[in-house]
């Protein structure tokens, strides 16, 4: 198997497999107008969202690291942000201006969006001009940023689908890739585990401190009952997952059996120690994780499923793998690597982690991935609490 | 005889295994296999199960704690006899 891909090498170094042109939101009023220049210019995407009004503290830095760590991820080739006002329209330009890559901020106010619209339409052209002309070149599998997080899971993720992207890691990390895990809450039963998975004590300590925060602050401080109608989820328990303790032990294969995690990032956070894999604090839910672990820098995404989660992301290819033979037979258009055979035992897991491997490099070369094809482009900030 | 297993368990100490076939029909004899070491046993199936549901190893009473992975996860808070279907109408988190 080549370690080489042909992918696009960013200014600032970072590899991209994917070359969007983003019409990017600084908040959710200013939707109209960057889908509005997405349908002048094709060849552009506008990604609208809920949020970015009226924010602050914490909540807000999340917000500004989410869609500024959108724009400049290494699958974005140029972006136009628009909001309605120019502050931090600007604060987000410069953010993403940062990369090197071609950035151009529009706010409304004092315009309106016919204004708006026909300025961002201009250089939004001129964008995908740019953008269309940037050949691939050959990069390195190694250096490529690799997120996991798994959803609808049932026992078969547990036994098949997460030890399979374990099995990536363990490969893949030593010769230099960047990993993310993540989802807090479903590391519960799990975290003695998790906690030993560390590289140092120090590290571990400090995962150990904001696992239990997240249990202290969220969900002791909000619960109104055993969280059996949530977690496991209503789809897990139809897949035989009955406790929280049952899925987390399934959630942490993903991380396999030899590499351990460097550092623990903030929602949204890029990675800033170097090569290896990173705990990221974010919530389970699928289109919120994969959000957040895209916007601190992730190109590829590995999302093993029981049941037949359907997610995708506007930037980052998000590759499916499941060993449920049933969801293979019943929601096979959703599935990049079947990994059923390891339930029949004609299969090994560090088959199928090459298997895994291989349909990394095809996605990285190009390949589009299930959700791509589908159309499945999810992009949900993380809301710590109400806006003022 | 096919060789592919109806229930796979991950560790020796584990007292419950889960069913990896779809229409398990009660009174079949599961070929059972521990993935840990690929060794493989015998166990008879009282109920229909579903793929992906878990199924008791061995007589559990109440109170006793559900190992899979070789951990702990969780309280049983009914009784169950070997063969039979292990959720949520006899196992409990521990947690929340």
């Amino acid at each position: 198997m080549s370690d080489k891909i042909m992918a696009y090498r960013r200014d600032n170094g970072r590899v991209g497999v994917r070359n969007h042109v983003l019409i990017l939101p600084v908040d959710d009023i200013s939707n109209a107008a960057c889908e509005a220049v997405a349908n002048n210019v094709k060849g552009t995407m506008a990604i609208p969202h809920a949020y970015g009004r009226l924010q602050f503290g914490e909540d807000l830095d999340i917000h500004f690291r989410t869609i500024i760590g959108t724009g400049a991820n290494a699958n974005v080739a140029a972006v136009v942000v628009i909001g309605i006002e120019p502050d931090w329209t600007q604060k987000i330009v410069d953010g993403i201006a940062a990369t090197g890559k071609p950035v151009y901020g529009v706010s409304i106010e004092q315009k309106g969006d016919f204004e708006t619209i026909r300025q961002a339409s201009w250089k939004a052209k001129e964008f995908v001009h740019y953008a269309t002309e940037i050949q691939r070149e050959e990069c390195d599998m190694s250096e490529l940023w690799i997120s996991t997080k798994c959803g609808e899971s049932d026992t078969t993720t547990g036994l098949g689908s997460c030890p399979t992207v374990g099995n990536m890691y363990d490969k893949l990390i030593p010769k230099g890739v960047t990993g993310f895990f993540g989802e807090t809450s479903e590391i519960t039963g799990a975290e003695h585990i998790c906690k030993a998975r560390a590289a140092d004590e120090e590290t571990g300590e400090r995962w150990y401190k904001m696992w239990e925060a997240y249990q202290n602050d969220v969900i002791f401080a909000h619960q109104t009952d055993d969280l059996s109608d949530s977690q496991p989820t209503k789809g897990n328990i139809l897949g035989g997952l009955t406790t929280i303790e049952e899925k987390a032990l399934g959630n942490l294969e993903k991380i396999g059996r030899e590499c351990k995690y460097i550092d623990i990032l903030e929602p949204a956070e890029a990675p800033a120690k170097g090569n290896g894999l990173y705990f990221m604090d974010s919530s389970s839910a699928a289109a919120e994780c994969v959000t957040l672990m895209a916007a601190g820098g992730a190109v590829i995404h590995t999302f093993p499923t029981g049941q037949g989660n359907v997610v995708g992301n506007p930037i980052v290819p998000v590759i499916k793998i499941t060993a449920n033979p049933r969801t293979v037979r019943t929601m096979g258009e959703h599935v990049d690597v079947d990994v059923s055979g390891i339930l029949t035992r004609e299969k090994t897991i560090d088959e199928a982690g090459d298997d895994l491997i291989e349909m990394i490099r095809r996605t990285a070369n190009g390949r589009n991935t299930a959700a791509e094809a589908l159309g499945h482009r999810e992009f949900s900030m993380t809301k710590l609490y109400r806006s003022a | 005889m096919s060789n592919i297993p109806q229930l796979l368990v991950h560790d020796h100490e584990d007292n419950v295994g889960v069913v990896v076939v779809e229409d398990l029909k009660a009174g079949t004899e599961m070929l059972c296999v521990v993935t840990h070491d690929n060794s493989t046993f015998k166990l008879k199936a009282e109920q229909d199960v579903e793929i992906g549901h878990k199924i008791a190893l061995k007589d559990i009473a109440e109170g006793d704690t559900a190992i899979k992975y070789g951990e702990d996860i969780g309280k049983f808070v009914g009784a169950v006899k070997k063969g039979h279907h292990v959720h949520t109408q006899n196992l409990k988190t521990k947690r929340w």
